[in-house]
């Protein structure tokens, strides 16, 4: 069947404000993947292109489905991860609103492309369903990729569990396509503990959509012989070496990560911005993102219970990174603790350099590799630096 | 739309650089072959016409050929990649789209798609310009599933037997015992068999060629591009040398271009039995409009 001849549905169209914040919701016990398609279902996406690999596998089938459905006009099975990306990428300049996913290996194999995307101005949503980079080989979740992610350009929020995974898939769209950001958004979340695992989530109902994708409303034109102004280039003094493509190129890529810096007031406006802070003004500080994040919680909970000085900031955006607002929450902090699911402490590093008192920043706890984060490794960390005798063994 | 978004009002034309001016009111937009085409070149403002190519290049003079050949130059997208092809592709008066490496096949299947979805009573058409490293090699992969897929869009493969880009060095479309860089001792496999595996792929229009007919390319491309809006996948093999890597004095440009004709570039045309009645109905249809056309002109002159 051909894209022209998809059913059409009849949804009302509404504002992401309305749809995020207004809009009516039921709870729903599913996983992390069909929250994410149930996202996508409500973000009246035009087109959606898929690769398979694990973990990721699930989301894209359920799009596949969302499609099958008529809640999205155009979907195909790409060949590879490089060829998925560059398809976004050209699918991009008709016009069109656009998802994909994928997981570890596939993201360093699409790579090249996603690097692109910000500076082709495709303002895409990118799913990342986080696995072990081989070798050797291995399907588990660890978010290491997500360290060879922070420099693309692209905006990337990281979530919690399934009801963060359908809340920020669905606030990516209208983020990417702000005028004034419209870059790509990465949305990642980790496989298997969130994709594979149930968990509560509120959602409104799939009458209702996200209004429809606007390509005139952007900083460059869509490629599609209709938008004006017309990209008819006599001359491409871009692909040249010579002082003016330098310069077109250096500004080019400060307006890029301008555009990055720009979306955080969206990251206020549609996700209560950046960072969570419970306790703040706490002796310890434990800092998390992603799956770490309810560990984390889990230990804040613990020691609550048991009457520790010890707050939580969980960080939403990795990028663009908030330096700011993490600087503010552990400004009384006399240790920071980061828990990781990765060997490299990628957000150990960034929140060192955010602050100007590195050295409280404790390296670790990390998992790796698939391991599951106990939230004893966590307690066993704020007992140490509380110097409180514990029974902990490890 | 199309012809009309890029066309400016008059008062505003003062304003407009004078080469985009005299683009819209000289240029091919909405013209019709015998006006515009290949055959009156140098008589219009023509879609390509300066170039940072070397001095004698035949790629610099096949893609001016496409670009004079396009059956709605206000309706069409060109996508290329690296390579010195991009060079000029990226001077025409068309929109061009340049993606990472050899990846222009799974960015037009991209952007083919998304036009029929946004613009389902609309003729867009995609055209990939790439090498022979960007078709063959490195993006082997995607030219061969965006045929197998049967995306409909053209892909032209500018074949200089070489990486004329980086350097001089070989490529799978390098002949066989070919001494270039990075095959120092000669290189030791078969040039590929590129339209074999378009056929084995899906493409059901194929043509290898050495474009020294200016009225047989421009033929080519257009069937190409005909065939491909409403069967499938088209391609287009042509011999476009380079002079720099293989030496080729410029004068003996054209001879070299001649003798290839002869040999691994002769002539082949394949097409399915759905695509020939598509060229046969379109052609039909150009050959009625300019005999109406002629006898509208006769009867003006005997009125």
């Amino acid at each position: 069947m051909s894209a022209v001849q998809r059913p059409v549905l009849n949804k009302k169209q509404v504002e992401m404000n309305y749809l995020l914040h207004e809009a009516p919701r039921e709870k729903h016990f599913i996983t992390g993947a069909q929250a994410m398609s149930e996202a996508v279902k409500r973000a009246n996406v035009d087109m959606a292109i898929a690769y398979p690999i694990t973990p990721q596998s699930e989301v894209m089938h359920l799009v596949g489905d969302v499609f099958a459905q008529g809640h999205i006009k155009e979907y195909y099975r790409a060949e590879e991860e490089l060829g998925t990306m560059s398809a976004i990428a050209g699918a991009s300049r008709a016009g069109v609103r656009l998802f994909t996913a994928t997981s570890g290996p596939g993201l360093i194999r699409g790579l090249e492309a996603i690097a692109s995307w910000p500076g082709h101005r495709v303002p895409a949503v990118l799913g990342i369903l986080t696995r072990v980079i081989n070798a050797p080989l291995s399907i588990q979740p660890d978010n290491l990729e997500m360290a060879y992610m922070l420099y693309s350009g692209a905006v990337m929020l990281h979530a919690e569990n399934q009801q963060d995974t359908f809340d920020f898939t669905l606030a990516a769209f209208a983020i990417a396509e702000k005028v004034d950001v419209y870059i790509p958004v990465a949305v990642a979340t980790e496989g298997f503990f969130v994709t594979h695992a149930k968990g509560y989530v509120d959602m409104m109902s799939e009458d209702l959509v996200y209004k429809e994708f606007d390509p005139v409303a952007s900083p460059v034109p869509a490629m599609d012989n209709e938008t004006p102004p017309a990209r008819i280039q006599r001359d491409a003094p871009v692909q040249k070496s010579n002082f003016m493509s330098y310069l077109i190129h250096s500004v080019w890529q400060q307006e890029i990560w301008d555009s990055n810096s720009r979306a955080m007031k969206y990251i206020y406006e549609y996700l209560g911005g950046p960072v969570e802070v419970l306790n703040p003004g706490s002796d310890i500080m434990l800092l998390a993102s992603g799956c770490a994040a309810a560990q984390a919680r889990e230990a804040h909970r613990y020691a609550q219970e048991e009457g520790l000085s010890v707050g939580l900031v969980k960080v939403k955006a990795i990028r663009p990174f908030p330096r700011t607002e993490i600087r503010e929450a552990l400004a009384a902090a006399k240790t920071v603790i980061v828990p990781e699911h990765n060997i490299v402490g990628w957000l150990c590093t960034e929140v060192k350099a955010a602050i100007p008192n590195g050295g409280i920043v404790h390296e670790g706890p990390r998992v790796f590799g698939g391991m599951t984060l106990p939230v004893e490794l966590i307690m066993f960390e704020i007992y140490e630096a509380l110097g409180i005798e514990h029974t902990i063994k490890l | 739309m199309s012809l009309a978004y890029i066309t400016p009002s008059e008062r505003f034309k003062k304003y407009l650089p004078k080469d985009y001016v005299e683009l819209i009111d000289f240029g091919p937009f909405g013209k019709t072959q015998e006006e515009a085409g290949p055959g009156n070149m140098g008589q219009f403002k023509e879609l390509m016409e300066e170039h940072p190519m070397c001095s004698g290049c035949w790629m610099a003079y096949y893609i001016r050929l496409i670009f004079a050949s396009l059956p709605c130059p206000e309706e069409t997208v060109t996508i290329g990649t690296a390579g010195c092809g991009r060079l000029a592709i990226s001077q025409a008066a068309v929109p061009f789209i340049y993606g990472n490496y050899g990846d222009q096949n799974a960015m037009a299947s991209g952007l083919t798609r998304a036009f029929r979805l946004r613009f389902p009573d609309k003729t867009k058409d995609v055209i990939t310009i790439a090498g022979d490293g960007g078709t063959m090699d490195i993006g082997f992969s995607m030219t061969m599933h965006s045929w197998i897929r049967g995306e409909r869009f053209t892909t032209i493969m500018l074949d200089n037997e070489v990486y004329g880009n980086t350097g001089g060095q070989s490529s799978g479309m390098s002949p066989k015992g070919a001494v270039l860089k990075m095959a120092p001792m000669g290189k030791d496999f078969e040039k590929m068999p590129a339209t074999d595996l378009a056929k084995a792929a899906g493409c059901v229009y194929i043509v290898r060629m050495s474009p020294t007919n200016i009225k047989a390319a421009a033929k080519v491309i257009r069937r190409a591009i005909f065939v491909a809006r409403e069967v499938g996948p088209t391609f287009i093999h042509a011999y476009t040398s380079c002079n720099i890597e293989y030496s080729i004095p410029t004068e003996d440009v054209f001879a070299d271009a001649i003798e290839l004709g002869k040999g691994r570039f002769k002539f082949d045309e394949y097409m399915t039995d759905e695509a020939k009645i598509v060229i046969e109905r379109v052609e039909g249809e150009e050959k009625a409009a300019r005999k109406a056309r002629k006898a509208a002109k006769v009867a003006e002159a005997v009125n």
